[in-house]
């Protein structure tokens, strides 16, 4: 039991990691289907980084940086170039999943994974990652609920018109939120791969994507995607331990369970889940 | 009177398909009720925004208090001292009415990125109690009504200590007790001092409110004059230059007056489940206009979509004898898709009609034939069915609105608001078409919060409060006191 616990929580990592970072980029109102591919560069960043310094705490801090940087590759096609913001974030992904296999073969002359690099001592038997998650859980609802920045936030996302009348810099604030969602993404991206010890190709395995349905299920707010991807986490160790237990099923059926519920989760709620209402509308400072 | 608050000299602003503004000129005096008056589309709104550093002007200069200004944007302006009460409300929904207050200067900012939550409250419940302005101030905005709303827009001006504010159309939405109190507040404000830019269609409140007009017209400006030495006769001249305004022609219908909507003991809830109309009884005729008068936010809105099927009775009954044609309230959310062409939001909701359309395409020769008709009847301006509906004008899209739902010859017609930020052309022309709808032979349940609309169209008047019918009154008999008074809930013949 205590086992599964751990386990949960151990998968649940990058999936609240990325629906934080969900929640802040569509709060701005700006959609991230990039988080797929923020979660993939942050991993492959982090055993990098990791794998040439030989210190994973500077993957990490180049996991979150990747993150970022592919993060402003969507900003900037989506808020300067106005681009549909869909688009721009599949072009990432598929820019990011290009990229990564590129570079396993590059740098580890390998087309599935990389070379096995330290992973994060614990602290006090206790995995970082999961304090600093727990600690950024809180930080988040705080400051969207609390601060400036989060009240501004969610103004240009809902009413960005409005937002600018009040002399609120409407792209400046959307490029921060999704800035902000790229560094979560990324350090989920990195406690990823440091916690399996190497990078996979293609290992993100659609978590960007499950994460966004965490956002929608939690109904835009940091406390409802972390629970709804605490979810998620869960539903996938109970998916690997009911492989272990040699069940008469296919595993692929078992491996289903993740997205079946995701899938059966989202339809349950449409229509009483609303968004931001200006997420994925581009605004332009001047239309008349 | 101690000089210039406002100058704006030889402003021009071209946009793709029009000139907004062709070498404007503006003078307004410190410590005045200015009113800038013109129809819709005359240039006043792109004006205001100029002012208000949201659109930058081509050509001209602009000085605040004797000083130049070139303002970037809004922060500018407000840093100068000018407020904008905006004609479509500028609120964020899912924020609360002290959030939207305080929005963009918020108090008590912290080195950790907090503000001052509980500070904030309070300071919205001080300045709406010092200007009379009420609204709750953690009510959360899209519970309120349009009139809430726009106290609201008004405190967030008065929040920011704006010493010049600019109000854009703001009596449109309210009823006469509210406007007779947002003038005092505005008089109010004019003796501490502010300077006040007062847009409006209405020649009998700027005769009665301002201290100076400032006509536009097609972009240009046709002249200022002092309110103590003009009429509303010559403001009005000024405004519409040599067009021709036609009468309002109430032509009588002759039919059988048959019951075309019963409505029996009907209850509506409201957005927050509570019965927003409790019990309405009502009858209206072939050949009849019925007005709904009363303060906004008594269950107008309920009784219009309960009418047209937009939302269930939670009690009682409802009777159509016909087609019913709607004229939704707030336009933009209801009543276009503001991102379509003209030519495909008059043809919503009749785009199945054999006229329009086969099984697999449409007729397109029909629908341009019938959108040529709108234009040609409504003078809808820019003559073009191509462009998109947002880029017109508030009147000019009311014009479309009511010409799809007046075309398709409903049997009962329920226009809510219909001349709402509308000028006074079109505004004109839409009450000429009620009443050709009416003589058609058609039921006309006319909602609106202007007592003098509802007073020259209809035939009969309900008052409603509370959700209840407070009293009812054949046109003839209608005196404006007894009206005022129901409208207040206070009941009595």
């Amino acid at each position: 039991m205590i086992t599964f616990l751990l386990q949960g929580l151990r998968i649940s990592g990058p999936y609240v990691l990325a629906a934080l970072a969900g929640v802040f980029s569509e709060t701005g109102g700006v959609v991230n289907i990039a988080l797929e591919g923020i979660l993939l560069n942050g991993a492959l960043a982090a055993v990098l980084a990791a794998y040439w310094t030989g210190s994973p705490w500077l993957g990490v801090l180049a996991g979150v940086l990747a993150g970022v940087a592919a993060a402003g590759i969507h900003a900037f096609a989506a808020l300067r170039y106005k681009v549909d913001q869909v688009i721009s974030g599949l072009a990432v992904n598929f820019l990011v999943a290009g990229l990564s296999r590129f570079l396993l073969k590059l740098v580890f002359n390998s087309t599935s994974n990389s070379a096995r690099v330290e992973g994060l001592a614990p602290w006090a038997g206790v995995d970082p990652f999961l304090v600093l998650t727990v600690l950024i859980v809180i930080a988040s609802h705080w400051t969207i609920k609390r601060t400036v920045f989060g009240l501004r936030l969610r103004a240009v996302g809902e009413h960005p018109r409005a937002a600018e009348t009040l002399g609120i810099k409407v792209l400046r604030m959307r490029l921060w939120g999704v800035l902000i969602s790229g560094a979560l993404a990324g350090l989920g991206g990195a406690w990823l791969s440091l916690d399996q010890h190497q990078f996979t190709d293609a290992m993100s395995g659609g978590r960007g994507y499950i994460a966004l349905a965490a956002v929608i299920i939690g109904k835009w707010t940091p406390l409802g995607a972390a629970a709804a991807a605490l979810f998620f986490g869960f539903a996938e160790a109970s998916q690997i331990i009911l492989q272990t237990y040699g069940l008469r099923v296919p595993t692929q059926f078992v491996q289903m369970i993740p997205y079946a519920l995701t899938l059966a989760a989202v339809a349950g709620l449409i229509g009483r889940s609303r968004p931001p209402a200006a997420d994925g509308i581009p605004y332009s400072d001047e239309q008349d | 009177m101690s000089g210039l608050a406002v100058e704006l000299r030889g402003i021009v602003k071209r946009y793709p398909r029009v000139v907004a503004n062709d070498g404007v000129d503006l003078s307004v005096e410190s410590g005045t009720i200015h009113a800038l008056i013109g129809e819709n589309g005359a240039g006043k709104s792109t004006l205001m925004k100029i002012l208000y550093g949201m659109v930058r002007p081509d050509e001209g200069t602009l000085s605040i208090n004797g000083k130049p200004a070139d303002f970037s944007g809004p922060r500018d302006a407000i840093i100068a001292g000018i407020g904008m009460v905006h004609q479509h409300f500028m609120l964020v929904k899912p924020l609360s009415v002290a959030e939207n207050v305080v929005l963009g200067s918020e108090p008590g900012a912290s080195a950790v990125g907090t503000w001052d939550q509980d500070g904030a409250k309070a300071e919205v419940a001080r300045l709406s109690k010092e200007y009379g302005v009420k609204v709750e101030s953690s009510a959360v905005v899209e519970t309120l009504s349009v009139g809430e709303e726009q106290r609201v827009e008004i405190l967030k001006v008065l929040y920011r200590g704006a010493k010049i504010l600019i109000l854009d159309e703001p009596t449109a939405v309210l009823t006469p007790h509210e406007c007779d109190e947002l003038f005092k507040t505005l008089k109010g404000l004019r003796a501490a001092g502010s300077t006040i830019l007062f847009i409006s269609h209405k020649l009998k409140e700027v005769m009665s409110l301002c201290d100076a007009a400032t006509v536009m017209r097609r972009g240009k400006t046709v002249g200022t004059k002092k309110i103590s030495e003009t009429s509303q006769n010559e403001l009005a001249q000024m405004m519409i230059g040599d067009l021709e305004i036609k009468e309002k022609a109430a032509v009588p219908y002759r039919g059988e007056a048959s019951e075309v909507l019963r409505l029996e003991n009907v209850s509506v809830r409201g957005p927050r489940d509570e019965l927003a109309l409790k019990g309405v009884s009502l009858s209206l005729k072939a050949g009849e206009v019925l007005g709904v008068a009363g303060v906004e936010g008594n269950g107008q809105r309920e009784l219009a979509e309960v009418v047209c099927g937009l939302s269930a009775a939670a009690e009682g009954r409802v009777t159509r004898g016909g087609r019913v044609g709607y004229v939704p309230e707030d336009r933009h959310h209801a009543g276009l898709m503001l991102a379509a062409a003209a030519w495909e939001n008059m043809l919503l909701g009749r785009h199945w009609e054999p006229v329009f359309s086969t099984p697999f395409r449409l007729q397109r020769g029909a629908i341009a034939g019938y959108g040529r008709k709108i234009i040609a009847d409504y003078d809808l301006r820019p003559p073009e069915l191509e462009q998109e509906a947002g880029a017109f004008s508030g009147g000019n899209q009311q014009k479309i609105i009511v010409g799809r739902e007046v075309s398709k010859d409903p049997k009962i017609l329920v226009a809510a608001h219909p001349t709402r930020g509308v000028d006074w052309g079109a505004s004109a022309l839409i009450h000429q078409k009620i009443l050709e709808t009416k003589a058609a032979g058609a039921g006309v349940l006319l909602i609106s919060a202007d007592l003098d609309e509802v007073l020259s169209l209809s035939d009969r008047i309900i008052v409603l409060f509370s959700g209840r019918v407070m009293g009812e009154v054949a046109r003839a008999d209608a005196k404006i006191e007894k009206l005022g008074c129901w409208m207040a809930g206070v009941s009595g013949t």
